[in-house]
């Protein structure tokens, strides 16, 4: 293969106006040949404009889009190799299942025998051949929702849209078609490009993400980097569930910065590019990386007294006071209960940070 | 069940005001379709139950006439709804697919005026406007009258199928490579078709039974059921008159029923 494999999608500059709203400032992304791309973001950032401006639904304000090389700024839908799993599905409502999966094959020019033969297969592939002769109000959400993944794969596209569309489903089925979607996307090597505004669905699925907001792109990265090494505080905060500190930066010595927060306490934590002695900055650490003793830990150890354990199942969740300080949070796995790491409400306790657990963030 | 104690049926009156609504709607209609079964040559006097007024119509003197009036009234009402509706087939597509365009509020204003115009105003100006440009009078004035007026009652049904149809169908069918015109054939078309049926059925039915306006722009000797039964009653009520009125009110009865089915197999599908 030549170096110079083009990316599956370029966009280029983006910009999306509507009179004198932006929805899409300056865009900028690659997606890979044979990726599974995320658009993440809360609902009103942007991410599926963006994805209709590659299907050809709208058009493009300012810049370009490139679909392998090619700019298709101007092109229709219908002349787009690409298709669309729309949010509500949209199966056409008097055609069959078959006929449905069997549309956009025809549309393109093969026979209707050739069509249905095709889609006939395509609907093997998402385990549905026993409801070929329904119509799709006679399926459940989860046999629509695998009909309009038939239905936008079976013309082969060259990229496929995803716009949120396992929103509709209950957690249960979500989680099964999470990885039906994945493994699909590896059996037909496709480039997936999904939606979605659920950062779990997001981190479980995707080879790589792009965190949206407010029209701007925030971090693009795979799901380690936005988890844990995120850029802002908009992805901290979105991604997981994070403590943010207010803390000050004393000084900077070989790296790390040494800082000190509410009520006196101080901590050591890498430093990044933007931070100097006397910053007021946040710190974010993930409650997973905490962990509770009953005497200081070398580092950094918060002193702190333990208000509430709430058990969620897999985890318990501990909820601490910092002495003159904020409020944290600290997920204690449920198979770590034997080794005292759970204390009573009331207990005083040390807070303890893994290493490299915290992070700094300029706003 | 708390919300039982403001359900309509329990307000006083209720009962008593809906049979008296009922009684004035239907009593006439109901005095009428009996009567039509009446052996009597009187209209007021019951002498038994007889099918003689029907035949009287298929058979007796005034059947020629009748005869004629009837094909009139059914070939225009075949072509004025045919044509109507497709012209509102396509002012409903540009209404509410057109996305924001100027004059808008304008144009539903424009379609729906001659619902709201007096029918007698309509009916001279009609006359007024052929006589101006020196158009005969006669079938064909009748018939551009009829599609003029029908378009609003086509319109309606036609414009509330078709927005209740989002548009993110035709934007699957674009997406899977069907041209605008392919995803209107092949898919807003067949999902209009309850809509269309309806707005047919109903500017059928409107232009089959319109007096006024076609009593103003027929040319002489030109007939429609409508005319040709305000004709006959002009020489007197007879019990003719009530086998026809009651075979055009089965008709029109057939008529909203199937409209009826045709929405409701929709839902159920």
């Amino acid at each position: 293969m030549s170096l110079e494999q083009p990316n599956a999608i370029e966009v280029r500059n983006a910009v999306k106006r509507y009179g004198d709203f932006t929805a899409l400032k300056t865009i900028s992304l690659s997606i890979k040949d044979n990726e599974f791309f995320t658009l993440l973001g809360p609902s009103g950032c942007g991410k599926t404009t963006l994805l209709r401006m590659i299907a050809g639904f709208e058009d493009v304000t300012e810049g370009a889009i490139f679909l392998y090389g090619e700019e298709i700024e101007g092109l229709p839908p219908h002349k787009r190799p690409v298709n669309t799993v729309f949010q509500n599905y949209a199966l056409f409502p008097h055609k069959t299942v078959l006929d449905n999966v069997a549309f956009g094959l025809q549309m393109r020019g093969n026979s209707k025998a050739d069509a249905r033969k095709r889609a006939g297969e395509m609907l093997e592939l998402v385990q549905l051949s026993q409801f070929a002769g329904r119509k799709p109000s006679q399926l459940s959400g989860g046999q629509q929702q695998r009909v309009a993944l038939a239905r936008a794969l079976a013309p082969q596209p060259k990229v496929l849209l995803l716009d949120e569309p396992l929103s509709a489903l209950d957690l249960k089925l979500r989680k099964a078609m999470q990885l039906e979607l994945k493994h699909l996307q590896r059996e037909t090597g496709i480039t997936f490009i999904f939606v979605t505004h659920d950062q779990e669905e997001a981190l479980t699925m995707s080879d790589r993400i792009a965190v949206m907001s407010s029209g701007e792109l925030q971090q693009l990265g795979d799901a380690r980097d936005i988890y844990e090494r995120p850029c802002n505080m908009f992805v901290a905060d979105f991604i997981g569930e994070t403590n943010l500190l207010d803390v000050s930066v004393d000084r900077i010595e070989s790296g790390q910065a040494i800082c000190h927060l509410g009520g006196g306490h101080a901590l050591t934590c890498p430093s990044v590019e933007e931070v100097s002695a006397g910053s007021k900055v946040h710190l974010s650490v993930r409650p997973e990386r905490l962990f509770l003793t009953a005497t200081p830990d070398a580092g950094n150890a918060l002193k702190a007294s333990v208000r509430e354990n709430i058990f969620v199942g897999t985890d318990i969740t501990t909820l601490v006071d910092l002495a003159g300080g904020p409020e944290i949070i600290i997920r204690t796995s449920n198979s770590e209960r034997g080794n005292q790491r759970i204390f009573d409400p009331g207990t005083p306790v040390y807070v303890n940070m893994e290493h490299g657990a915290a992070r700094l963030l300029v706003d | 069940m708390t919300h039982k104690r403001y359900d309509i049926k329990s307000y006083p009156g209720f009962l008593q005001i809906t049979l008296l609504c009922l009684f004035v709607l239907y009593a006439p209609l109901i005095v009428v379709a009996i009567y039509s079964l009446n052996a009597s040559a009187s209209i007021a006097v019951w002498e038994g139950f007889s099918f003689r007024w029907y035949v009287d119509v298929f058979t007796g003197p005034e059947s020629a006439k009748f005869k004629t009036a009837a094909r009139n009234s059914f070939v225009i009402a075949i072509i004025a709804a045919t044509l109507a509706t497709a012209i509102a087939t396509l002012a409903a597509t540009a209404m509410v697919r057109g996305g924001k365009f100027r004059l808008r509020a304008w144009s539903f204003g424009l379609i729906s005026l001659p619902l709201m115009v007096p029918e007698i105003v309509t009916a001279v100006a009609t006359l007024i406007f052929f006589n101006s440009i020196g158009f005969d009078r006669g079938l064909l004035t009748i018939l551009l009258a009829h599609i003029a007026f029908c378009i609003p009652f086509a319109y309606l049904p036609i414009s509330a199928r078709m927005q209740g149809i989002e548009d993110s169908y035709e934007q699957a069918a674009q997406d899977l490579y069907a041209t605008k015109r392919q995803a209107f054939t092949k898919i807003l078309l067949p999902l209009m078709l309850p809509g269309i049926i309806s707005g047919f059925l109903l500017a059928f039915i409107i232009s089959l039974d319109d007096f006024i306006i076609t009593n103003f722009v027929k040319g002489a000797g030109v007939e429609t059921l409508p005319t040709a039964i305000f004709g006959a009653v002009k020489q007197g009520i007879k019990p003719n008159i009530m086998a026809i009125s009651t075979m055009l009110l089965g008709f029109s009865v057939l008529m909203v029923l199937i409209s009826y089915l045709v929405s409701r197999t929709d839902k159920t599908s």
